[in-house]
């Protein structure tokens, strides 16, 4: 019964904590979303399901939701074909100083997300540092490509903002490999392709679901670098329900929108998660 | 062997890796070479050496209230959460009971669901449901709840590397079990729950996307700096600002890596 008072004394503060202000709001989040009015205080008709019919109603929210999980796709796919050559290189190649040059990897991942995305506002920018640099070099006259204010724009950002967060859980999954089944392969006959199409990469794949569910989940969610960078083209479903509080103050619909991308992070979670031990792609 | 070593450098995999470093820090090192150029226009070629927009920001109250701001909240927002944390963390690792696998999930969830969502449900909870404007203390407690799992993770990967036994020979020895905690495990994961700690107050302190929801009228110093971006003329401020803040953050996140490893180095001299 003592044992019982201590895991009681423990667990019971981090529970009530996390119950009231993580579960909770979740869950009149969630209650918000059948509220009638614009901050959903409307007690006239409190509860309704106009919030549904509309979303489902308007093709914009749809086209911009599916946008952004295209989006997300996207980079997500693009951060591990640019990060898994480099995970390759330092756990085969590169010898005693792979880990400094691993953390010389992931120093950047822990710089500002907020000053990471400007660098590519000032970089991409109009009147900004690539334009000028290719006119100081003459390799374009005035009319320079703008490549801020387009998707292409918050696509770049985004591969470099999360690129480096990636490059971890794959050289994990690769050191786990173990290499007497490299040699088994190469006395086999396989040479060194066959060797990482059938048997590295396959055994490398729990560290590229991790990676890509690591930049695919918070990529689902951005609104700030398509505001900065994105441009009216590049509008994500975050934007949509920073809009639905911010400005058009309808919060249920807002409500609404969140939940809708809450439960699209959650689901491919749970499916990998029914797949692969979670404890197999967080792990180093 | 020189030779070999050269050729090892010049091998693609090797250039392919050195490209890749220039693109995750020149953009970094673009911001600071910006902060000394002398215009307000941030283009190339630069125009001169300026140390202008230091003094600017140093004089700019708003920016080193603003300052002030983010250091009170990711102090106190780290030191609660690294308090629920590391008590959790050892309710998690050192027992097994009914709930536990569910708190695990669920406290583990901040982590991964994105950041806007959880500064959305928190606005509602604050003005709609509990009236009560927002503060400091608003967007304080919100931190809490993404810190949380942060230091979860760090102080229960140092607990279950130690050694559960000097626990019990502590007890044995005749202390309680919450002296035991005191006197025992908290010195030896103490290095995790620096690293906990500064991990904690630097994402707090970097936090936009969920803040700028709970924030009220006090601005941190990133929800301030998004605001000036709106106008062209300021940028070089906020570069710069950002410019030491960069200089900062890396200072912190070597502290922060030191520690780790001299806490590893510790334990297993304990053992």
């Amino acid at each position: 019964m003592e044992r019982n008072s201590r895991i009681f004394a423990l667990m019971t503060p981090p529970v009530v904590f996390l119950a009231v202000l993580f579960v909770l709001p979740l869950a009149i989040m969630a209650l918000f979303t059948f509220r009638g009015g614009s901050f959903g205080l409307d007690t006239s008709q409190p509860w309704t399901l106009e919030h549904y019919q509309k979303f489902i109603a308007n093709t914009t929210f749809l086209r911009v939701f599916w946008r952004s999980i295209v989006l997300s796709f996207e980079v997500s796919t693009l951060c591990i074909l640019l990060a898994y050559p480099i995970a390759y290189y330092l756990s085969f190649h590169a010898g005693p100083k792979r880990i400094t040059l691993l953390t010389m990897i992931l120093v950047p991942a822990w710089i500002s997300y907020l000053l990471r995305v400007l660098s590519w506002k000032i970089i991409l920018g109009g009147t900004g540092f690539a334009a000028s640099f290719l006119m100081w070099l003459g390799l374009v006259e005035k009319g320079v490509p703008i490549l801020i204010y387009s998707p292409a724009a918050t696509v770049i950002t985004l591969v470099y903002v999360w690129v480096p967060f990636i490059a971890l859980p794959i050289f994990a999954a690769i050191e786990r490999i173990d290499p007497s089944l490299l040699e088994a392969s190469a006395d086999l006959g396989g040479n060194q392709s066959a060797t990482f199409l059938r048997v590295t990469l396959p055994l490398s794949l729990p560290g590229i679901i991790a990676g890509f569910l690591f930049v695919f989940i918070p990529t689902v969610g951005e609104y700030v670098t398509p505001m900065l960078v994105g441009g009216p083209k590049g509008v994500m479903f975050g934007n949509m329900i920073w809009g639905q509080f911010m400005r058009a103050l309808n919060w249920p619909m807002g409500s609404l929108m969140s939940l809708v991308m809450f439960v699209a992070v959650l689901l491919p979670i749970i499916i990998v998660a029914r797949f692969v031990r979670l404890s197999d792609l967080a792990g180093v | 062997m020189r030779d070999v070593q050269f050729k090892k450098f010049l091998s693609p995999a090797s250039i392919y890796f050195w490209i890749f470093a220039v693109f995750l820090y020149f953009p970094i090192f673009l911001l600071v070479i910006l902060s000394f150029n002398d215009s307000a226009l941030l283009r190339f070629p630069l125009k001169g050496f300026t140390l202008d927009w230091y003094k600017t920001v140093l004089r700019s109250h708003e920016l080193v209230g603003a300052l002030q701001n983010s250091v009170v909240v990711g102090v106190v927002s780290s030191v609660v959460s690294g308090v629920l944390g590391t008590m959790a963390a050892i309710g998690i690792v050192r027992f097994r009971f009914p709930g536990r696998n569910l708190f695990l999930a669920i406290s583990a969830l901040p982590l991964v669901i994105p950041a806007i969502v959880i500064g959305v449900a928190l606005l509602i909870l604050f003005r709609s449901i509990l009236d009560v404007d927002l503060s400091l203390w608003t967007l304080g407690l919100s931190h809490v709840v993404i810190n949380i799992p942060i230091v979860m993770l760090i102080v229960a990967s140092r607990l279950a590397g130690m050694d559960a036994n000097l626990e019990e020979a502590a007890m044995d020895l005749g202390a309680s079990y919450w002296t035991a905690q005191l006197r025992v495990t908290l010195p030896i994961v103490f290095p995790a729950l620096i690293a906990a700690f500064l991990t904690a107050f630097t994402t707090s302190f970097d936090e936009y996307a969920m803040s700028v929801f709970v924030v009220g009228t006090k601005p941190t110093l990133p929800v301030y700096m998004y605001s000036m971006l709106r106008f062209p003329r300021k940028i070089p401020v906020v570069v710069t600002m950002a410019s030491i803040i960069l200089v900062a953050s890396i200072a912190l996140i070597f502290l922060a890596e030191q520690l780790r490893r001299a806490g590893q180095n510790s334990t297993s001299k304990v053992r």
